[in-house]
């Protein structure tokens, strides 16, 4: 266990740099998800064409792969990434291509009769997108996203392999010089699980927070504890 | 010229034996995945004491923590303890188990989804848990979930290329392989995504039939 005590500072350092990446890449991802996914429901070809073309590869590709590959395989063509670059990339978009599903799917199943009422209304469609479509479409977006994010934070580990010093490649580094492989790994299983779990309880209260009818809600949880009551 | 054709050619061979690797750990691991976590789900439902909450905390656990951690904790630290197996056994066993706690999920649900009526009616019928189980509830409850053990599979198709990591020879590493003693990268890993990309399509394709077709009529 001394050794996790020794080394602490480095894996601190590790945890800060795993969070760096989430973060960053996390907002990457963000943004491309709604790129993709609104240019995936567009009706003009040459947005929605590519749009399709970039999720289906990055969905169906290894993220590891991706990652090499701008990392190895781009400097042929000229291009030498930092490897943090690399990584947040290859995160952010390879994430943001599973979100962009969750964009598209939760844009695509609003009711119907909302978008004809915009368009009697004479609305605009960008504006019909930003004012009706999408904040009514965010309570839906919330839980899978929340998968998608803690899927990102599980998958930082993975940006090790390309020399970004984040926690799992400082356990690396102190596992190969102090040997005490279970202390650091277990750890940083635990640093991990932590994070993750937060990851949730953020999602949670965001849920709760962006609720379509906070009111409703909260009356149903009130009548079915009222139940409760009586049953017993 | 950046793409050399010559090299791309004499190399696809070999990355289509770490293709076959890849396969081969994906069917196995899918398998162990799929076993488990019905073995996870009914324990978890069962609600023995001590039992039923540590392999709830177990599947959350596992679920919330990095596959590649798990496969270093398996491929380092299990050896100290004496048990070592070759990488490719702790490569399966380790995506598996992985897995294991998502299918675990899975079939949580496709349990709950069994209507009330069919355990009310296997009580009324005084059949034994076993069977009730075995012949009454699992069989219901494994219909909704055969469409999310083939988005799963796929998944733990892409994924598997994380085992590089512990030195398990599939696709992944025979790109990386062909790539640092050849000084060339941009062919292995391009063929190597192209190879993922040409079985991962298709076969999400066919899942999404698949899950039209096994959909819920009730």
């Amino acid at each position: 266990m001394h050794a996790v005590i020794e080394y602490a500072p480095l894996l601190w350092q590790g945890l800060l740099t795993t969070i760096l990446v989430a973060v960053l890449s996390g907002a990457l991802c963000l943004v491309v998800a709604f790129a993709a996914g609104l240019a995936r429901l567009s009706s003009h070809r040459f947005l929605s064409w590519p749009a399709g073309i970039f999720i289906e590869v990055f969905r169906g590709t290894s993220l590891l792969v991706q990652m090499f590959w701008l990392f190895f395989a781009l400097p042929f063509f000229g291009i030498q990434l930092h490897p943090l670059t690399a990584a947040v990339l290859a995160l952010g978009l390879n994430e943001g291509a599973y979100a962009a599903e969750v964009v598209r799917g939760a844009i695509a199943s609003r009711a119907k009769g909302q978008t004809e009422a915009c368009i009697a209304l004479g609305m605009e469609p960008a504006l019909r997108l930003r004012r009706i479509i999408i904040p009514q479409s965010i309570p839906a977006m919330l839980p899978p996203f929340g998968n998608v994010m803690v899927d990102l934070l599980k998958n930082t580990s993975l940006v090790s392999l390309v020399t970004v010093a984040e926690l799992t490649f400082r356990a690396q580094m102190i596992r190969s010089t102090t040997g005490q492989t279970t202390a650091i790994f277990l750890t940083i299983l635990v640093a991990y699980f932590v994070l993750s779990y937060l990851l949730t309880l953020l999602t949670g209260w965001l849920e709760r927070r962006f609720a379509l009818d906070r009111k409703a809600l909260a009356a149903q949880r009130k009548e079915s504890r009222l139940m409760k009551v009586g049953a017993a | 010229m950046i793409w050399d054709n010559d090299f791309a050619v004499s190399v696809f061979p070999l990355l289509l034996e770490g293709l076959w690797v890849t396969i081969q750990i994906t069917l196995l691991g899918t398998l162990l995945a799929a076993v488990l976590g019905l073995f996870f789900a009914v324990l978890r439902r069962l609600a023995i004491p001590v039992l039923s909450p540590v392999v709830s905390f177990f599947v959350v656990f596992v679920r919330g923590t990095p596959l590649l951690v798990q496969a270093y904790c398996a491929f380092f630290v299990l050896p100290a303890y004496g048990l070592s197996f070759d990488a490719f056994t702790t490569g399966v066993v380790v995506i598996g188990v992985n897995y294991s706690a998502y299918m675990a999920e899975v079939y949580r649900s496709g349990i709950q989804g069994v209507p009330k009526g069919q355990w009310e009616a296997a009580t009324a019928l005084s059949l034994p848990g076993v069977r009730t189980w075995g012949r009454i509830i699992l069989p219901q409850a494994v219909r909704t979930v055969v469409p999310m053990l083939g988005n799963y599979l796929i998944q733990m198709f892409k994924d598997s290329a994380v085992l590089s990591a512990i030195t398990v020879v599939e696709l992944m590493a025979t790109a990386q392989a062909i790539g640092s003693s050849n000084f060339r990268y941009l062919e292995p890993l391009t063929l190597a995504a192209l190879l993922f990309l040409a079985i991962s399509y298709p076969a999400s394709r066919l899942v999404n039939r698949l899950e039209r077709r096994y959909a819920p009529q009730h």
